[in-house]
Parts: structure tokens; sequence; C-alpha cells
């Protein structure tokens, strides 16, 4: 069923990049006070990497509460997904800075 | 820059009769923007150091270490571009203004204690930080000529929404003022 969600997904507007194999790497950009790609699919057992490219600290914060991640201006913080879901995320301290992963089982 | 314009950008700011009208119709250069946008910075800074001397909440404490934080970046930003172009930032009325603004803010804030203090705090961080993007966005950043100057404005206005809204939930997150003094 993994081709089907991925094309409707594609087809809803909804992804920022296709799901990654099992136990990767997917990198995310913050930069220009936004999330780059702003919505990503992994697998659970994957790895989030943000790369803060801006000049100030940034976090990935679940709104669920469930992770967070904080990142300081030019370093990178990463993560592993350890369970599937759909979260939606931001910045504590920009929280106009928004974003989605989706972690598939 | 027109009078006019200067008039907006002095109520944007907040800045009733306004001392900068001594500048008449002259246009603000980039040098005296950099001087405005790194002053406002300024400001905010020195509110969020009154806030972690006398506020003992745990938010308004973390608001106000990201204030310092993201303002000291975005100012040591501003200076390493200003000493790159070789420009001096140029005071001027709009940033004295702001400035006496600000002592008159900081004033009563430090007349308040407890809650009412931390309401008061986070209230004003809405104003102000409302108050500084809408110059940045209607005024600072169209009148900057240099690019550079022009591209930190813009990624000051970003950070600076984000405060925004952070002094937002923080506003609602805090129970209602009660009006304390300082004794």
């Amino acid at each position: 069923m993994r081709r089907p969600t991925i094309l409707a997904a594609v087809a809803l507007g909804m992804l920022g990049s296709p799901a990654s194999p099992a136990g990767t790497t997917q990198s995310i950009r913050m930069m220009g006070i936004a999330f780059e790609p702003k919505q990503v699919t992994v697998h659970v057992g994957d790895t989030l990497e943000w790369a803060n490219h801006d000049i100030v600290a940034h976090t990935a914060t679940a709104k669920d509460k469930s992770w967070d991640v904080n990142v300081l201006a030019g370093k990178n913080g990463r993560m592993v997904m350890k369970a599937p879901g759909h979260f939606d995320y931001i910045c504590r301290y920009h929280p106009n800075m928004t974003g989605a992963i989706i972690v598939e089982p | 820059m027109s009078k006019l314009r200067l008039t907006l950008l002095g109520a944007c700011l907040g800045l009733a009769p306004y001392a900068a009208m001594a500048q008449g119709a002259a246009k603000l250069t980039d040098p005296q923007i950099a001087h405005i946008a790194h002053t406002a910075g300024q400001i905010d800074i020195q509110a969020a150091e009154l806030a972690l001397k006398q506020s003992k909440n745990k938010e308004v404490r973390a608001f106000a270490d990201d204030m310092v934080r993201d303002h000291k970046a975005v100012n040591e930003k501003a200076l390493a571009l200003v000493k790159k172009l070789n420009v001096k930032p140029e005071d001027n009325d709009t940033s004295r203004s702001l400035m006496q603004q600000a002592e008159a803010k900081r004033k009563e804030l430090s007349a308040l204690k407890g809650a009412a203090f931390d309401k008061a705090y986070a209230q004003n961080e809405v104003a102000y930080h409302q108050q500084v993007n809408g110059a940045l966005q209607g005024t600072l950043i169209p009148n900057a000529s240099n690019g550079e100057l022009k591209d930190l404005l813009s990624t000051g206005l970003k950070i600076f929404q984000g405060h925004q809204q952070h002094a937002e939930h923080l506003v609602h997150a805090l129970p209602a003022r009660t009006g304390a003094l300082a004794h």
C-alpha cells in the first residue's frame, strides 16, 4: 500500500518529500524562519536531521509535546522517529515556523 | 521619505507627538535605518533583562531569555553588516524617540511586581513587536537602499513576527493582571 499512499499524498499536494527507505536519514532545513521541506514522510526507525541555516536558534517541537529538538544557529539536530503518526510541529521560539512529519509504520 | 511616511512610522512605533518631525521631509538613510533597527533590538533586550531581574515565572523568564538571545544575534549581524559596508549607524530623531518611549515603559514596568509585572511585560512584548514589525514592513524595509540591509531587515521581520506570536501565546497563558504595585 506504500505506493498508493504516496501517490495519494502527491495528488493532494500534501507531500514535501517522498517517504524514505526504512532506516535512512531525512534532512530538513531551517532557513528563512521556515522548515524546508515543510512536510516529510518517513518510516519508524528513520532519522530526521534538522540543519539550522538561520542566525538564531530554533526548535523542532511536536505540538502534542511528544518530542522536542533544540537546534542552535548553524548546527544540526537529529532524532530517530520511534512511533508512527502524523505530527504537526513548530519552533517554540518562533511559532510562525510550522511543519508536519508523517511517520509510517 | 515623505513627511507623511515619517508620521506614519512614528504612529507605527507609538511615538506621539513625535520628535522625529524635526527631521522634516528628509529621507532616512541606510545608516539611520540600521541605527533604528539596532536601537529597537537593544530596547527589547533591556526589557528582557528587566524581566529576568523581576520575574520568577518560568515561562516569562524563558521568553525573556529567547528575546535576549535572538535580538543579540540579529544586532550582531547588523553591526557586522554596517562594518562590512563601511558605514556608521547614525543616531536620529526616530531612534532617540524610541529610547525615550522605552525609558517611560521601563519605569512603568518597574513599578509592577509578580503576576502583574509578568502580564504587563508580556502584553508590552506583543504591542512592541507589533509596532516594530509594522515599521519594518511599511517603512524601514521599503526604504532601505542596500540589498544586504534589506535582506537582514526582512529576516529580522520574520524572526520578530515569531516573537509576536510567542508573546501572544504567553499573554494567554498568564493569569489576568492584578495591578499589584511594587512596594
